[in-house]
């Protein structure tokens, strides 16, 4: 590694700035993240979420503002400059294939090979194996790496790509609304993988719209709001109550709730689903909470 | 990166649970499975209605038959299970022919001139396809509907401008005719029964097709760009080359098939080869391919050839109307395509 002996953290971006024609999708962001430690990205539908990720993983980039590298600054052109410097991605869509086998997904892009000349060809043996031990070693035990991808679960299929990008070196790993799409119980494997993850000294940059799963995960917090930073926040500066509330938008928050319990007054059904919602998301958060308990 | 990996430090549930998938199951989950199967079922049916059928020569003559049309299909499976199609593949065969001999024969240079030529724009007319419809994203169908109209509108065109006529002159008596005949379209004599070199050429390019479908990394990327094209590219895998290369793939099996019936035949029809682009799209989707991409198998659209030919031969052995052909390949393709439905719903649905 370079001679940046300072502890500058593994990814910084300050004053950040994006346009999409005339809509501007982000202004003045920074965000920080460094070895072993959580950056939680929080905001509603359309607050610039998978803008900011974009830019940090080289897809865009930012129209004003720095981004920096362990101290140095940097312009990535494509996805794979930032793959290069330990910046891995794994999109909302997962990137994987569907129809092909868990280990052939695992390996995409990246096949090992064996042989020379017109005989060299994939170490099918070697990632068969690798890809095993490296699920059962995040806590995941696939009966069968050579099942399509396709029949796994939402949450294990997460997992395999976190595993992925893990494996090839990431330093850094953003993940777009990894629970998004997942049950309770799916959601607490995934959020528990990210906690394994930055036990490895992984940075982790985790982008979610729900604060009961970002609270018990991370360290830091960044609020956007319609592509402006509402604040930034340590774990000990800031409640889950206050997260939730900052979360969407205060008083909005507040007279929304006036509104939902008239319309709840009216419908008396509607309560009950609320009512359930808000115990799943304590239940999890209880769950995500403890130490992964993983034996032997 | 590299973890050391200690293979044997598996656990035994592990290894007891991986054995357990016998290969008879294994066998059943390949795409090719089911044309198998059928190949098997078709053969025992016109080996027991029709009697000339049984014969070494018949089989040799259906092979024949399969060849033509499994060639190609080998390619144009390989482009379908990486996303797209081509439409223009029946007529590049005509065109590339009918280019290697006016060619050489206008010239009067050796045949080798004219078949290099022939090679050239056939893997140009992929390569256009694929160039095409990576950059426009305009769908590979509309695309080589295109190619496949101007191609045919220029075979009929050229020929008769330079001929006067709807057939290439005949080249047998050219310098080269002798070798190219040799390589493309040789017949050998194995006591009595004729072997066509074109069925050792068709069980070879299915051979290399297999082995780079399923142990190379350039196979890996075939199917990941066409299961899931945006994901391919998202892990790094160069979709646009591999895409260019397969439409190539198809130009390069066209080119050959169009030397093979050159070489067998020494005079083409200019009006040859329209509709033969759909046998070899059937012969891979009864051997597997899925319409959508991502899924199939070279072996099986060998297989998919080869109840063509079967179908086609047993037909006329069991003495029948030949109309009846189509109605079975209608019948096949129904089957094949309910057949890879379940398939896809299968692994879809299972999640
Ligand atoms: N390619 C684009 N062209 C134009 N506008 C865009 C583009 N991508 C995003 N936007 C706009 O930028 C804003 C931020 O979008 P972004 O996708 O970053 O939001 P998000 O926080 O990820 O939302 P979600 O929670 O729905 O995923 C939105 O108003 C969106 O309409
Ligand atoms: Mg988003």
């Amino acid at each position: 590694m370079s001679g940046t002996t300072t502890r500058a953290p593994l990814v910084r971006l300050t004053g950040c700035e994006k346009r999409y024609g005339t809509i501007v999708a982000l202004t003045g962001v920074s965000l920080e993240v460094g070895a072993g430690e959580v950056t939680c990205v929080l905001g509603d539908n359309g607050a610039g979420k998978s803008t900011l990720i974009k830019i940090i993983s080289g897809m865009h980039q930012a129209d004003a503002g720095t981004y920096e590298v362990e101290g140095e600054p940097v312009r990535f052109g494509s996805p794979r400059e930032a793959l290069e410097r330990g910046i891995a991605t794994v999109y909302q869509d997962l990137a994987v294939v569907p129809l092909m086998p868990v280990w052939r997904n695992f390996f995409l892009g990246s096949e090992v090979r064996r042989g020379a000349g017109p005989l060299r060809r994939l170490d099918i043996r070697f990632m068969r194996d690798t890809t095993r031990t490296e699920l059962r070693n995040m806590g995941i035990d696939l009966r069968d790496v050579d099942q399509p991808i396709g029949t796994l679960s939402g949450g294990e299929r997460q997992c395999v790509a976190i595993a992925r990008a893990v494996y090839f070196g990431a330093k850094v790993l953003i993940l777009d609304e990894p629970t998004a799409a997942l049950g309770v119980k799916q959601a607490g494997v995934v959020l528990r993988y990210i906690m394994r993850a930055r036990e490895r000294g992984l940075g982790v940059v985790f982008i979610t719209h729900n604060p009961h799963h970002a609270y018990p995960v991370g360290d830091r917090f960044l609020l956007l709001n319609r592509g402006r930073p509402l604040g930034t926040y340590a774990k000990g500066e800031i409640t889950r109550e206050r997260l939730t509330t900052l979360m969407a938008g205060g008083e909005e928050l507040e007279q929304l709730s006036h509104e939902l319990e008239g319309t709840a007054a009216a419908d008396a059904g509607l309560g009950r689903v609320a009512e359930e919602l808000e115990q799943d998301v304590a239940g999890l958060s209880g769950e995500a909470a403890a130490p992964p308990e993983q034996g032997s | 990166m590299s973890q050391a990996v200690d293979a044997g430090a598996a656990p035994a549930t592990a290894d007891e649970r991986s054995a357990r998938r016998s290969a008879l199951a294994r066998l059943l989950a390949r795409p090719e499975a089911g044309s198998l199967a059928g190949a098997v079922v078709i053969y025992v049916f016109f080996f027991a209605v029709a009697p000339p059928f049984r014969g070494l020569d018949a089989l040799a003559t259906i092979l024949y038959a399969s060849s033509t049309i499994g060639i190609p299909a080998v390619a144009v499976a390989l482009l379908m299970i990486g996303g797209e199609f081509d439409l223009s593949a029946g007529v590049a065969v005509t065109s590339s022919a009918l280019v290697a001999s006016m060619l050489s024969f206008q010239l009067t240079l050796n045949l080798w001139v004219g078949i290099a030529v022939g090679l050239l724009l056939a893997l140009g007319v992929g390569a256009l396809n694929g160039y095409l419809v990576m950059r426009t994203g305009i769908p590979s169908f509309l695309v080589t509907l295109a190619t496949f109209l101007m191609l045919q509108g220029l075979n009929l065109a050229i020929t008769k401008v330079i001929t006067g006529n709807v057939a290439s002159p005949d080249i047998s008596d050219m310098d080269g005719f002798g070798t190219a005949r040799k390589v493309f379209a040789a017949e050998w004599d194995l006591g009595g029964l004729s072997l066509r070199i074109s069925v050792v050429w068709w069980l070879l390019f299915t051979a290399v097709a297999t082995w780079v479908l399923l142990r190379t990394r350039v196979g890996n990327w075939i199917f990941a760009v066409g299961g899931a094209q945006a994901s391919a590219r998202a892990v790094g895998v160069p979709v646009r080359r591999v895409k260019i290369g397969l439409f190539m793939t198809v130009g390069f099996l066209a080119w050959f098939t169009g030397m093979n019936l050159l070489f067998s035949f020494t005079t083409v029809q200019s009006g040859e080869g329209v509709g033969n682009e759909f046998l070899y799209i059937i012969a891979a989707v009864i051997g597997g391919c899925l319409l959508t991409g991502g899924y199939g198998s070279a072996i099986g659209a060998a297989t998919g050839a080869f109840i063509f030919g079967m179908t086609t031969q047993g037909i006329v052995y069991a003495g029948w109307n030949a109309d009846w052909f189509k109605f079975f390949l209608g019948a096949m393709l129904l089957l094949a395509t309910l057949l890879n439905l379940w398939v896809r719903r299968r692994t879809e649905a299972a999640r």
